[in-house]
């Protein structure tokens, strides 16, 4: 590998946008050090500072302190250490600012036809490589700090764990180009290509006044999640205000929140039976975080197709939004709180192979649509699973969400299994289909679980002693581990061996004719 | 549901989805899984005898007494156990079954690997044993077949890494 001996390529200007996926090494956004631990810093010198308002005050104005106290301020002052005390500070300041800017200096990355790299660290040198054909999706977060500075981080996705490349931060439009370079580079498009497609839609800049700068700023923070020349409309689907909260409420989380608090405060009131406020009042707070996140993450929720992949967007103040890429979707399962079923609302969760560790903000969602009509489900499902949009596959998803009738195309459970699943028994069942495992699973809260057979990684059949006294038998397909079990219990037992042995020949067949790896590649 | 169909007779209600021979373990393999199986079995039956000292309460006393029975029957079923386990290299998966009370069969397609573990415990090193462990980016497959002998350890190693290499498959 040849190495450049330091970053030729990185202006120090606030960014135009260049091409940062020339294969040359590139810095990231000079605000870097502020956004990634600056502010706390910042926050902390703060706190001192207001601590010591009064003394600083009382030093200035005259009028010296109080004595007594023996507080290692009073000592500094009381022996006349000040400007060496001032020195100590002021050294330690220009330490910590000398490693914040020398950790920027260092860290740079680059992008080429192949693979893309990433090195960092002052005194523990890292160096990251990760090839672009592996890509499992690409984010891009903007937390409301980074949003102010115009900056975005960039998260390259790729399977297992921890194993994502960040780039944080990118100069916001500067993160969307390079999203595009990457993932059409990783499509397999040639780099002559990608650089005429890249030229094609160069953006305007701003004049370089700084209230050129706080205008654009502020159009970059109300823009639309999504760039509408980038996605065809017809594929857009949105979050509507009303339907959020309806669906909110009538989640069976809300109702368990509700049932909970009445509960407590029926047993704290009336029984006075104070201690179980200790035990519900955590759970309470668990429970109702995770419905305000929800509802604020969903607020700008918006999901479209783009020419490299579906791209998921979320969140109101700090936005986030995911790409992802053909061929990466590896199960999708559509499923219904009980109380949504008269508005026929559904929500749609897939399982992905990455999974990155981030708390804020870059957290990757494995909801892809929080709440949706039937119409809007079967969107999604064409951007998640564009193999399965023919009608007979259709036809089948109709009736994975139906009630369970003759003929549906599904093969269910004998009626012994009621035995076990007293209410779904008719419903559990299967349709096999060359691109896709469909499992049709729950009569109260139903779901159907869709899994690509050029996805799936095993299958295998289980029996235990219960179910072999009624004949009875499990099918587990497997894939990477995310919210969705794809299984289906209580088979016929000889319906589910000849279950097993068509999955994993389907699943050999699909594997053997998938390309999505190269997406582009015809 | 019909039972009358082509595939041959089980034993009532039980599975045998791919009929046919499976290449089977080393008898050795007994002893492994019977000296794993009688500590864990001891360990239970110690860890189960703790409400009793707890609370004194002698009826208590009964479920440790369940518990070894219990662990008494699962050693004295170790070799069927080691029986049933089997393996098969089909031309694109991999084959495994395993368990009598509780059946297991995984296939997995050669394409999915993405590695391939040899392992030995320290009794099977003495017994010249070793376990082939599959792993596919999927937690739940699972796949091991233990108790082969070290040559025909490697020797599988080497064919299923040859194998996937052949059929090689993204993500």
């Amino acid at each position: 590998m040849s190495e450049p001996a330091a970053a030729p390529g990185a202006s120090s200007a606030p960014a135009p946008v260049v091409d940062l996926a020339d294969g040359e090494w590139h810095r990231l956004h000079p605000a870097t050090p502020l956004l990634r631990g600056g502010f706390a810093f910042v926050a902390v010198a703060g706190f001192v500072l207001a601590n010591l308002r009064e003394r600083i005050l009382g030093l200035f104005l005259g009028g010296g302190p109080g004595d007594g106290g023996g507080d290692p301020i009073d000592l500094i002052v009381r022996r006349g250490l000040i400007p060496i005390a001032l020195l100590v500070v002021l050294v330690v300041l220009i330490v910590i600012i000398t490693i914040f800017w020398l950790s920027w200096r260092v860290h740079t990355f680059r992008i080429t036809d192949e693979l893309d790299e990433v090195r960092s660290g002052i005194l523990f040198r890292t160096n990251r490589r990760g090839r672009l054909d592996r890509i499992q999706g690409i984010n891009v977060g903007r937390p409301l700090f980074a949003r102010l500075f115009g900056a975005a981080r960039l998260d390259i996705n790729v399977a297992g764990h921890d194993a994502n490349v960040p780039l944080a931060y990118l100069s916001g439009r500067n993160a969307d180009a390079l999203r595009r370079l990457i993932l059409q580079r990783a499509s397999g498009v040639r780099a002559a290509e990608s650089a005429a497609a890249a030229g094609a839609t160069a953006l305007v800049e701003h004049d370089g006044t700084l209230g050129g700068i706080v205008t654009q700023r502020a159009r970059e923070f109300v823009a639309p999640e999504l760039n509408p020349q980038l996605a065809p409309p017809e594929s857009v689907v949105t979050m509507h205000p009303g339907r959020l909260l309806g669906s909110t409420v009538l989640h069976d989380r809300t109702i368990v929140f509700v049932l909970l608090v009445v509960a407590a405060a029926v047993l704290a009131s009336a029984a006075h039976m104070f201690f179980v406020l200790f035990g519900v009042i955590p759970v309470l707070l668990g429970v109702g975080s995770q419905i305000v996140r929800r509802f604020s993450r969903s607020l700008r929720y918006s999901i479209a197709a783009t020419p490299d992949g579906v791209r998921v967007g979320y969140g109101l103040l700090s936005t986030n939004n995911d790409t992802i890429p053909p061929g990466r979707v590896h199960s999708v399962e559509i499923r219904q709180p009980l109380l949504w079923r008269p508005a026929d609302w559904w929500e749609v969760r897939v399982n992905l192979a990455s999974h990155s560790d981030r708390q804020e903000g870059g957290r990757r969602t494995s909801t892809i649509l929080p709440v949706g009509s039937r119409a809007e489900v079967f969107r999604v499902l064409e951007l998640v699973l564009p193999d399965m949009v023919g009608d007979g596959s259709r036809e089948l998803v109709v009736a994975g969400l139906a009630r369970a009738a003759a003929g549906d195309g599904y093969t269910g459970s004998p009626r012994r299994a009621a035995v076990l699943r007293w209410f779904s028994w008719r419903r559990n069942g299967f349709a096999l289909e060359p691109e896709a495992v469909l499992l049709r699973r729950g009569a109260i809260w139903r779901s159907l679980i869709v899994v690509p057979t050029a996805r799936m990684q095993s299958v295998s059949l289980r029996q235990g002693p219960l179910l072999r006294m009624l004949r009875l038998a499990d099918v587990h397909v497997h894939t990477v581990s995310g919210p969705i079990r794809a299984t289906l219990e209580d088979l016929d037992a000889v319906v589910a061996a000849e279950f097993f042995r068509d999955v994993a020949a389907a699943a050999i067949l699909a594997a053997a004719a998938d390309r999505s790896h190269r997406w582009r590649t015809a | 549901m019909s039972e009358n169909t082509d595939v041959p007779v089980v034993p009532r209600g039980g599975l045998d989805p791919v009929p046919g021979e499976w290449r089977r373990v080393s008898p050795r393999y007994v002893w492994v899984d019977l000296v794993g199986s009688i500590i864990s079995g001891l360990v239970a039956t110690a860890a189960s005898t703790i409400p009793f000292w707890v609370t004194q309460l002698p009826w208590l006393l009964l479920i440790p007494a369940v518990v070894l029975v219990v662990a008494l029957v699962n050693a004295a079923i170790t070799p069927r156990r080691v029986r049933a386990i089997g393996y098969r290299l089909r031309d694109d998966d991999l084959l495994v079954r395993r368990g009598i009370l509780f059946q297991r069969f995984a296939a997995v397609p050669y394409g999915r690997m993405q590695l391939v573990d040899v392992n030995r415990g320290p009794l099977a090193r003495a017994l010249g044993l070793a376990e082939v462990k599959l792993v596919t980016a999927a937690a739940a497959s699972n796949v091991t077949v233990p108790g082969l002998p070290m040559a025909d350890a490697d020797e599988l190693r080497d064919r299923l890494v040859e194998l996937a290499e052949s059929r090689r498959a993204g993500l």
